[in-house]
């Protein structure tokens, strides 16, 4: 056995937007053993439920984390709403299912672009948020937010989006199609790129089976599991959904599965805006909760858990959020075991941390 | 208009005694941890959820401790569960014994110990 | 030599206990849309090549030391740009039990920038903002200006108006002694 050595890794390190800090056990150039340690950026929001009623919690829960920022929101109401047992007008349930897969594309080119700035391919990030910038637009000018929208709440949504900006957000997700392709293109037939990612950080489908993976991070490596495929969320279920899977569970696999998921949420998003009925947005729904509900949504980084108890009043007993990134630390522990210290910012970055959310 | 499909809400309550052994089974129906969830019902009452999932069936086995109660670490079946173990106890101050990776209260450093427990 | 440290500074940038949001607006900045660069900003990883200093989210008992610890490793003179409400004065987050309140609470800040999320532009302009500061900064230390007060006057000088299409609020919190 070698000398082995400790370096710790973050919290403020160039690769990670947010703060995580990693002690790496090392073997020379090895990592023999990663060991995460958490809590920078805790701050205890759930606790907030004791003072803000649940119609103020939504906006609590919709800044976990600014990414997938609609997705909470979503998760809270849909929780909420399932407590209270009542169905929202299915118009609404269209619109959020149109935003959340817009959300998927922006959070995804925000991935790409983050991973390419990781092995140093810097044109390549700065392609890959050109881009993203037309998506924000478009939640610009449907949301007035370009990255919190609050605009789902308990019973419905905020505002209706009218058919002419729907088709309009069409048009431009369908044009978006060729220059997305262009960029993608890089990642998949790059000999640099290749070389920095094929049969690195291996996850096989056993392994994520047992460490509990989720989202892309399972699916890379051939796991279905996808809360999109059940019944119960949004209104996938009419627009026909299959989830993207991929074998090989390295760097590579993950980067395209995330690559097609893209491709897949612009052709959902023209299919929903296709089907989507016309009527009311919104409904009124009962002023107090009572009981207990759990839900799941597919954020962009993979399942979330939403648990909400009631009081029987305005205020929730407990608002629970699980996160993905919670659900794939221990595959990223796993997978930075044998891995070289240089890789380890790729490994990282491709289970697509979210920090503030595993925190909250 | 389409009427809503609800997620099933399976629950189960389990005592302390029960815990590994229900558990152990849920792991050889080939059952994936979800999550586990800690909640203070009243001044002297935890509960903690465990939330399991097969084929995106939930199941849900509810665990109800006094408070000061130590529970059986399940990290010996589960490994992942060491994340939210720490973070309950880093938070609620349950005890976690036999634990597989156990960060002795140094998960979440915050300034307050155990904001979760009620003040008495 | 003097007026050339406004035309390049450097930025580092610390995400507090941020939700990302202000995060990844303040990267918006830096890519084609934005373009911080034409005004010499280049983001860097090490605080001691830093000139600019923005923090986003508010600040807890575990990141005290760090954000403290960034401050102090830059070089005289420096500037802090707050960016996000939560930077600004805790935000939404204010009553949680593990936040401390806004970034002024540790460091010395020179501009705020309030919004969730703070908008790019925003951004953009409170950096430009803080350059004057900088630049401010920079001339009473080369005229060894000794007296607190009068580093204060100048800092305040440099501080216009806010513009008023951009929502965004500049105080100055006085140079250093």
């Amino acid at each position: 056995m070698g000398k082995r050595t400790i370096i710790p890794f973050g919290p403020q390190h160039p690769v990670l937007p947010e703060p995580i800090h990693l002690d790496l056990v090392l073997e020379d150039e090895t990592v023999v053993e990663a060991i995460p340690s958490i809590g920078y950026i805790h701050r205890g929001l759930e606790k907030l439920c004791e003072i803000k009623d649940f119609n103020q919690m939504v906006y609590v829960v919709e800044r976990i984390c600014g990414i997938c920022s609609f997705g909470h929101g979503w998760g809270a109401v849909a929780s909420m709403e399932g407590a209270m047992g009542v169905q929202v007008p299915e118009r609404a349930e269209y619109l959020r299912t149109i935003l959340h897969e817009l959300g998927r594309v922006h959070s995804h080119l925000l991935w790409l672009g983050l991973l390419a700035d990781g092995f140093g391919f810097e044109s390549l990030f700065n392609h890959c948020w050109r881009i993203r910038e037309t998506v924000l637009d478009l939640f610009e000018k449907n949301t007035g937010g370009r990255v919190v929208f609050s605009i789902c709440k308990v019973g419905g949504m905020r505002k209706d989006i009218s058919n002419e900006n729907l088709k309009e957000m069409q048009e431009v997700m369908n044009g978006l199609k060729a220059e997305i392709k262009e960029v993608t293109d890089v990642f998949i037939n790059d000999a640099s790129v290749k070389n920095r990612m094929t049969g690195v950080g291996v996850l096989t489908k056993e392994e994520a089976e047992e460490l509990c993976a989720v989202g892309p991070m399972a699916r890379a490596s051939g796991v279905p599991q996808d809360i999109r495929m059940t019944d119960n969320h949004g209104v996938y279920g009419k627009l026909g959904f299959e989830p993207v899977l991929e074998e090989a569970g390295d760097c590579m696999a993950r980067t395209v599965v995330r690559i097609r998921e893209v491709f897949q949420s612009i052709d959902l998003i023209s299919k929903a805006i296709d089907q989507i009925p016309d009527g009311p947005v919104d409904m009124k729904v009962p002023n107090k909760i009572e009981g207990e509900y759990i839900t799941r949504m597919e954020q962009p980084r993979g399942e979330a858990f939403y648990y909400v108890k009631g009081g029987g009043t305005k205020f929730l007993k407990r608002m629970r959020v699980r996160t993905p990134t919670n659900m794939n630390i221990p595959a990223m522990v796993k997978t930075l075991a044998g891995a070289d210290l240089a890789d380890v910012p790729m490994l990282v970055l491709t289970i697509d941390p979210c920090i503030s959310c595993t925190e909250r | 208009m389409s009427e809503r499909v609800f997620v099933e809400q399976n629950f189960e309550t389990v005592d302390l005694s029960q815990l590994i052994a229900k558990v152990g089974d849920m792991k050889a129906g080939g059952y994936r941890l979800g999550q586990i969830c800690g909640v203070v019902l009243d001044d002297d009452t935890y509960e903690i959820i465990y939330t399991f999932d097969k084929g995106h069936q939930l199941y849900n086995l509810r665990l109800d401790i006094k408070i000061g109660e130590e529970v059986e670490s399940i990290t010996g079946i589960y490994w992942p569960a060491f994340i939210y173990e720490n973070e309950i106890h880093d938070l609620f101050g349950v005890q976690f014994n036999h634990s597989a990776l156990d960060y002795q209260g140094k998960f979440f450093k915050i300034s307050e110990e155990t904001p979760w427990k009620p003040k008495k | 030599m003097s007026a050339y440290v406004t035309k390049s500074p450097w930025v580092v940038h610390y995400d507090g206990s941020s939700c990302n949001g202000c995060d990844i607006e303040v990267l918006a900045c830096l890519t084609p849309m934005y373009d911080v660069e034409r005004f010499g900003i280049i983001n860097c990883g090490n605080p001691k090549h830093a000139d600019v200093f923005l923090v986003t989210g508010s600040v807890n008992e575990q990141n005290k030391g760090i954000v403290k610890q960034i401050y102090e490793q830059m070089p005289e003179p420096k500037v802090v740009v707050a960016i996000g409400i939560c930077a600004c004065s805790g935000g939404i987050f204010k009553d949680c039990y593990n936040v401390l309140g806004g970034v002024d609470q540790v460091i010395p800040v020179d501009a705020y920038v309030p919004g969730c999320a703070a908008r790019p532009e925003a951004i953009i302009d409170a950096v430009v903002k803080g350059l004057g500061v900088l630049q401010a900064k920079r001339e009473a230390m080369l005229n060894k200006v000794e007296k607190v007060e009068e580093v204060e006057e100048v800092v305040e000088d440099a501080v216009e108006e806010p513009a008023e299409e951009v929502a965004e609020e500049v105080k100055s919190e006085g140079g250093e002694e």
